[in-house]
């Protein structure tokens, strides 16, 4: 990377900011934006991302990145290659409940594949796909940091460790 | 010793909570700072003392990071710690956030104080919602008792503490592709140097370190240097989270003294499930070299025993696989793991990862040719040293050692178009 201390310029900053999302929205974002020196209020662009993915049922869409720049005065190739660049952002809809499956070394270890194979047949879907009445969603995810419980997964902020088949059957039953 | 440092909450009852760190001597070092006034530099040679090296997996000395910021320097300065913990294997920083917040706090907040900082981020991964609450509801806490914000205990020290969220980039973890993302782009390392002591968030002077590294230090000040240098070895000073993951009877996170035999801390993890032999272990998370059962059972777990025979201890993250596991599949499942996870950045790691993910995919499924084992080696050996961070050394190194030591299992799959396991 180039050594730049400054923020990423926009020629022309957009002055309506009221008409981007709701109201509630915008100050889940400010509370973003008050942590970081006021010049650079690009540091919540990770956030405001988040923000506008989970209101938005959990995928972004281009309006969607557009309306981020210009609520942080950013260039939109910014937000682009901000929201290209980290996992978690979704640029298609990934179903009401987004199966992050671990497949890493300490879970493959301990039996990861079975529980891949033991989802796919409840669900027939693989990785990248949305079941066709939009319930769930699969991903397969790197180390989300909680090898002691291995094999594990997430699903919406929950970590589920040392799953079994059973135990999978009875987190999917219990969500709508 | 078991629990001694970060984990000294963890016996008692909601361990991440004001009174319960408290009731263990929390705080007490800041306080005792704040009160005596004591000058930066003692704090520094403090910290030097305790031979306190970066938990992260890179093993800086702490002290010595401290002590490159130029305190006099006007502007901003900050503290930035990296709770992105991502490297396969590793669930220490997870436990610290979720068990014991405050050591985290006042280790931040003697980290501003010696450098001259008011200002300090936590760097949580994404996925860590529940240790980002607990993160947040302890520095709430902390704001309330007076702790944490503007004139703390009125000393004239004031420090802030915001917490950031990554979004899913196991770079994020390397320094200054952290500092990267914080500052709002995408996490591709910088070139050093200058090092971030002298240009780092928002160009500003800055230490970065990692959680369970900041969560030692209020204990060393409260503790003294000796005290827990002496609970390790020469050149390893200090208790140490280890990550206990793989064919264990009770895998999880032990602080013991470094410097404990391999033996006793699998021990203590209960030995290997269905007793089983311990074929390979990874001793310092997955981008380090894989060593073979019967060496590690005469290791000792600090930076030098390690090192010696021919490994690192990394982060701490100690994998452990017993018999049934095929090395082949392991390691196309690690090449895999970098291949995604290089930036892009560099040649060699965007290209060289993929290059030695697809020759180990082809070897594992049976189309393997009698010349792909040197040329992983070859490829291995081009990406190590040519790139601008060390994830490209990581995932050279577990190439060139799985295929050291496991050669045989390799040239198995290659000649009989299928698993020994």
């Amino acid at each position: 990377m180039s050594l730049r201390s400054e923020p990423m310029v926009r020629a022309q900053k957009f002055e309506d900011k009221e008409s981007l999302f709701t109201r509630e929205v915008r100050e889940q974002i400010d509370t973003w934006v008050a942590k970081y020196p006021a010049e650079w209020k690009q540091s919540a662009c990770m956030p405001a991302l988040t923000i506008v993915q989970d209101m938005n049922g959990g995928y972004l869409t281009r309006d969607l990145m557009d309306q981020v720049a210009d609520y942080l005065d950013m260039p939109p190739i910014a937000v682009y290659e901000v929201a290209s660049f980290y996992s978690m952002y979704e640029h298609k809809p990934m179903g009401r409940h987004k199966i992050c499956l671990c497949t890493n070394v300490s879970c493959m270890i301990c039996g990861s594949d079975n529980i891949l194979e033991h989802i796919r047949n409840r669900l027939g879907i693989g990785f990248g796909e949305v079941t066709p009445d939009g319930r769930f969603g699969l991903k397969e995810v790197e180390c989300l940091g909680a090898c002691g419980g291995a094999p594990m997964m997430q699903i919406g902020h929950t970590y589920y460790e040392n799953l079994t088949p059973e135990l999978v059957d009875q987190i999917l039953d219990g969500l709508e | 010793m078991v629990n001694e440092v970060c984990f000294r909450t963890l016996h008692c009852d909601r361990p991440w909570r004001l009174e319960t760190y408290q009731s263990e001597g929390g705080y007490e070092a800041l306080k005792m700072i704040l009160a005596e006034k004591t000058p930066q530099e003692d704090i520094i040679e403090m910290v030097k003392q305790s031979g306190l090296r970066g938990r992260g997996g890179a093993g800086f000395p702490t002290g010595l990071k401290w002590g490159f910021i130029n305190r006099t320097a006007p502007g901003e300065k900050y503290v930035v710690v990296n709770s992105d913990e991502g490297e396969p294997g590793t669930f220490k920083d997870r436990d610290i956030l979720r068990y014991n917040p405050h050591a985290l706090i006042e280790g931040i907040l003697i980290c501003g104080y010696a450098i001259g900082a008011a200002t300090g981020y936590n760097y949580i991964r994404g996925e860590f919602w529940e240790p980002y609450e607990r993160f947040e509801e302890a520095v709430t806490e902390a704001r309330e008792a007076g702790l944490l914000g503007d004139n703390i205990l009125d000393s004239g020290f004031g420090f802030q503490i915001h917490t950031h969220l990554g979004s899913g980039a196991y770079i994020c973890g390397e320094e200054t592709a952290l500092l990267e993302s914080l500052e709002g782009k995408k996490g591709q390392p910088r070139f050093k140097p200058p090092f971030p002591a002298m240009f780092g968030l928002y160009g500003r002077p800055t230490v970065i370190n990692n959680t369970e590294t900041l969560a030692s230090v209020p204990d060393i000040v409260r503790r003294g240097a000796d005290w827990f240098r002496e609970i390790g070895v020469p050149n390893s000073g200090g208790p140490k989270l280890f990550s206990v993951s793989g064919n264990v009877v009770r895998p999880g996170n032990y602080e013991v003294p470094m410097g404990i035999p391999f033996a006793e801390l699998l021990e203590m993890a209960g030995g290997m499930r269905e007793g089983k032999r311990c074929k390979a272990v990874i001793p310092g998370g997955s981008s380090v070299p894989v060593l073979p059962g019967e060496i590690m059972m005469d290791v000792t777990m600090d930076y030098e025993s390690i090192e010696k025979v021919g490994s690192m201890l990394g982060s701490g993250a100690v994998i452990v696989m017993d018999d049934s596991n095929c090395m082949v599949k392991v390691l196309e499942r690690i090449a895999y793991f970098y291949y995604e996870e290089s930036c892009g950045q560099c040649t060699p790691c965007r290209e060289g990862t993929g290059w030695m993910y697809r020759v180990i995919h082809r070897i594992e499924n049976g189309t393997g040719r009698q010349e792909d084992l040197d040329l992983l080696d070859d490829v291995a050996k081009k990406i190590m040293g040519r790139t601008i961070c060390a994830l490209g050394d990581a995932a050279a190194m577990p190439v060139a050692s799985f295929i050291q030591h496991f050669r045989d299992e390799f040239q198995y799959h290659i000649d009989h178009k299928k698993c020994m396991v």
